[in-house]
C-alpha cells in the first residue's frame, strides 16, 4: 500500500487568537501543532503500512516553517515527508488547495490511498478529502469511523463512515480519498529515536512548477480578507442559589420556563 | 450564470434534514435579491412527498432523480447528478446542509465545477450583486467574511443558523423528473449496512443539549444527564475530558475536536468550560452551567449559572421539569 496523508500546521487548539489593525490573524506565544485531526490520519496511515506493507508519505502546504509539522509523522514512522511551498500559494483557496494537493499525490506517482483528518482546526471546512478525490479522479470516502477490511489485491475497502442518522458501512475501490474521525485509532506518541531520526531528515519541497500546476489554478475564487473576533456574549451570568437542591432547581426551572424555548 | 440558486435537498429513507429547508429559505432571500428562481435537486427512491414539500417550503422549480441508485447517499451518483444540474442551469450559487454528506457532496461538486467553497455559514448576504458569508473559523474564536469573487460557489450553511421557512402547501412549482446519470455497474460504492446504535445523537439538530464533562466522574455519571434530557426532549452532549476518559462515545463530544452546536439552550453539567469546549457551544442563545468550582470559565458564558454538587442539582431539576411540563 502505497499511502500519502496530507496533513496541516496550526495554531494550538487552546490559543487565543487575535485580529491586528491589517486584518491578521495572530496567535501569541502559543506554539503550531500539527492540527490534531491529522494525528489519526497519520496514524491510520501507519498501522496499514504495518499491516499491508508499504510506503508512507506526508505531504503538507506551508512556508519552510511548515517543515517543522512534517517531522511529527517521520519521528512516528512516515517513510518520507514532502514541502508543498510556493509564493503562489500563499493565497490558496480550497479548491486551490486541493489542485496542489492533487498534483502532488499525482507526483508521489501509484498511491492506493490519500489519507486526511475529518477537518482542520482552523480553516474547517471539511472539505478538502472530498475536492482532492474528485481531482484525482478517485472515490471519496470521508468522516471514517473505522476500516473494516483492505484487500489491496482486490483493490477494495470497506469502512464505516460516521454520518448524521449513524454510521453507513461502504465498500469502494481502491484508490481513495479517505478522511478520518477520531473513533478511529489512538494516535502514537514519537519514541525518542523516531524523533532524533526525524529532525536530521531531509524533506524536499516542490513548487508550482515542480508539480506542473499552472499560476491560474492559484487565482481564488473567494475572498476571506475580513475577519474579526466575534461579538461578546452579552449580560453577566446570574447566579442561582437556594437552601436545598430542591429550592434551587425550583429557582432555576423558573427562568428556564420564562425563557419560552421548551 | 443564471441568478438561480440550487439547493441540494438531503434526506434519508424520506425525511429530509432540516437544514435543507434552512437552505431553501435561504435561497428564497437570495433568489429574490438577484431576480432568479430557487431550484430543488431531491434525489432518493420513493421521495416523491420531498418534491412538494420542496415548494412549499419555498422552491420555484424542483429537479427529482427518483432511483434506487440514489436511494442511499452515495458520492459517484449523487455527483453525477449534482454536477450535470451546475452544469446545465448555471446557478450562481449551490446550497447545501454543512452535514457529513454535504461536506462530501460539496467538496467533490467544487472541484469538479471549478467551484469557489464557502463552508460552514452561519450567515448570508448580498453586497450589490456579490455573496457574502460569514463563517466561523477557528471553532468559533474568530469569524470571517467570505466575498465570492466567481460564481457558482458551493456553500453549505450550519444547522439552525438560518431560520426555517414557514411550509406553505398553496405554493405551486415545476417537478421535472430525471434519469439517473450512472448506473449501478458503474458504481463503485456499495453500501453493506447501517450501525445505527451509537450514531442516533444529532447534536446540530438538537435544540435543547444537556451535556456532561469531567465532573460527572465516570460512565454511569451520565446518568442524572441523560434522565433530565429525556425529560426536556433534548440531546446528550460531552466534553472532550468525558470523552477521552471513555465515559461516552465520540459522537457526543461538542467542541473544538468534536461537534460545533448552536442549540437554543445548552445545560454544561460539570464542565468547566476549557476554550476548546467554548468553541463547540459558545453560539447557543442560552447557557446554564451547573459546576462545583465557582471560578469555572463556563460562568462567563452562561446566563444562568448553579454552584453546587451536578449529582444533587440535576436530579432535582429533572424532577422539577418533569412536574412543570406535565411529564
Amino acid at each position: 500500500m502505497n499511502i500519502v496523508v496530507c496533513i496541516k500546521q496550526v495554531p494550538d487548539s487552546a490559543a487565543v487568537l487575535k485580529v491586528n489593525e491589517a486584518g491578521k490573524v495572530s496567535w501569541g506565544d502559543a506554539p503550531l501543532i500539527v492540527n490534531p485531526w491529522d494525528d489519526y490520519a497519520v496514524e491510520e496511515a501507519l498501522l496499514i503500512k504495518e499491516k499491508h506493507g508499504g510506503k508512507v508519505t506526508a505531504i503538507t502546504v506551508g512556508p519552510e516553517s511548515a517543515k517543522d509539522a512534517l517531522k511529527d509523522p517521520l519521528a512516528k514512522g512516515a517513510d518520507a515527508a514532502v514541502l508543498l511551498s510556493d509564493a503562489a500559494f500563499a493565497k490558496l483557496d480550497s479548491l486551490g488547495l486541493a489542485t496542489v494537493l492533487a498534483a502532488a499525490v499525482k507526483k508521489v506517482g501509484e498511491v492506493d490511498m490519500v489519507l486526511f483528518g475529518q477537518s482542520s482546526i482552523d480553516a474547517q471546512t471539511g472539505m478538502t478529502a472530498s475536492a482532492v478525490a474528485r481531482k484525482l479522479g478517485c472515490v471519496p470516502l470521508t468522516f471514517v469511523a473505522k476500516i473494516r477490511a483492505i484487500d489491496p489485491a482486490a483493490r477494495a475497502i470497506t469502512a464505516e463512515r460516521l454520518l448524521e442518522e449513524g454510521k453507513q458501512v461502504v465498500t469502494t475501490r481502491l484508490p481513495a480519498a479517505v478522511s478520518v474521525i477520531k473513533d478511529i485509532n489512538q494516535p502514537r506518541y514519537a519514541s525518542f529515536m523516531g524523533i532524533r531520526k526525524a529532525s536530521k531528515a531531509t524533506i524536499p519541497m516542490w513548487s508550482a512548477s515542480d508539480l506542473g500546476v499552472d499560476a491560474g489554478a492559484f487565482v481564488p475564487r473567494v475572498d476571506w480578507s475580513r475577519t474579526y473576533a466575534p461579538p461578546p456574549r452579552e449580560g453577566a451570568c446570574e447566579m442561582i442559589t437556594g437552601d436545598s437542591p430542591q429550592a434551587i432547581a425550583a429557582a432555576l426551572a423558573n427562568k428556564i420556563m420564562a425563557e419560552k424555548i421548551l | 450564470m443564471s441568478n438561480d440558486i440550487l439547493v441540494w435537498v438531503e434526506q434519508f429513507k424520506g425525511q429530509a434534514a432540516s437544514a435543507s429547508w434552512e437552505a431553501i429559505g435561504l435561497a428564497r432571500t437570495l433568489a429574490e435579491g438577484l431576480g432568479g428562481q430557487v431550484v430543488a435537486c431531491v434525489l432518493g427512491q420513493g421521495i416523491g412527498a420531498l418534491a412538494e414539500e420542496a415548494i412549499a417550503y419555498g422552491a420555484d422549480q424542483v429537479v427529482l432523480c427518483d432511483d434506487a441508485t440514489v436511494e442511499d447517499f452515495r458520492p459517484e451518483p449523487y455527483l453525477a447528478l449534482l454536477s450535470k444540474f451546475v452544469k446545465e442551469q448555471a446557478p450562481a450559487a449551490v446550497l447545501m446542509a454543512a452535514s457529513a454528506r454535504g461536506r462530501d457532496l460539496g467538496g467533490a461538486l467544487a472541484a469538479e465545477v471549478s467551484a469557489g467553497i464557502i463552508a460552514d455559514c452561519t450567515a448570508f448576504r448580498l453586497e450589490g450583486d456579490k455573496f457574502v458569508a460569514t463563517r466561523p473559523i477557528y471553532a468559533g474564536k474568530l469569524l470571517s467574511d467570505v466575498t465570492a469573487t466567481a460564481q457558482p460557489v458551493v456553500v453549505t450553511i450550519r444547522s439552525r443558523a438560518f431560520p426555517k421557512p414557514e411550509p406553505n402547501a398553496s405554493r405551486t412549482g415545476q417537478v421535472t423528473n430525471v434519469a439517473p446519470v450512472l448506473g449501478e455497474d458503474v458504481i463503485a460504492t456499495k453500501v453493506q449496512e447501517w450501525v445505527t446504535e451509537e450514531g442516533k445523537v444529532n447534536l446540530a439538530d438538537a435544540k435543547i443539549i444537556v451535556s456532561g464533562g469531567r465532573g460527572v466522574g465516570g460512565p454511569d455519571g451520565f446518568k442524572p444527564i441523560r434522565d433530565l434530557a429525556v425529560v426536556l426532549g433534548a440531546a446528550v452532549g460531552a466534553s472532550r475530558a468525558a470523552v477521552d476518559a471513555g465515559w461516552i462515545p465520540y459522537a457526543h463530544q461538542v467542541g473544538q475536536t468534536g461537534k460545533t452546536v448552536s442549540p437554543d439552550m445548552y445545560i454544561a453539567c460539570g464542565i468547566s468550560g476549557a476554550i476548546q469546549h467554548q468553541a463547540g457551544m459558545r453560539t447557543a442563545k442560552i447557557i446554564v452551567a451547573i459546576n462545583k468550582d465557582s471560578e469555572a470559565p463556563i460562568y462567563k458564558l452562561a446566563r444562568y449559572g448553579v454552584v453546587g454538587d451536578l449529582f444533587q442539582v440535576v436530579p432535582a431539576l429533572t424532577e422539577e421539569m418533569k412536574q412543570r411540563l406535565g411529564k
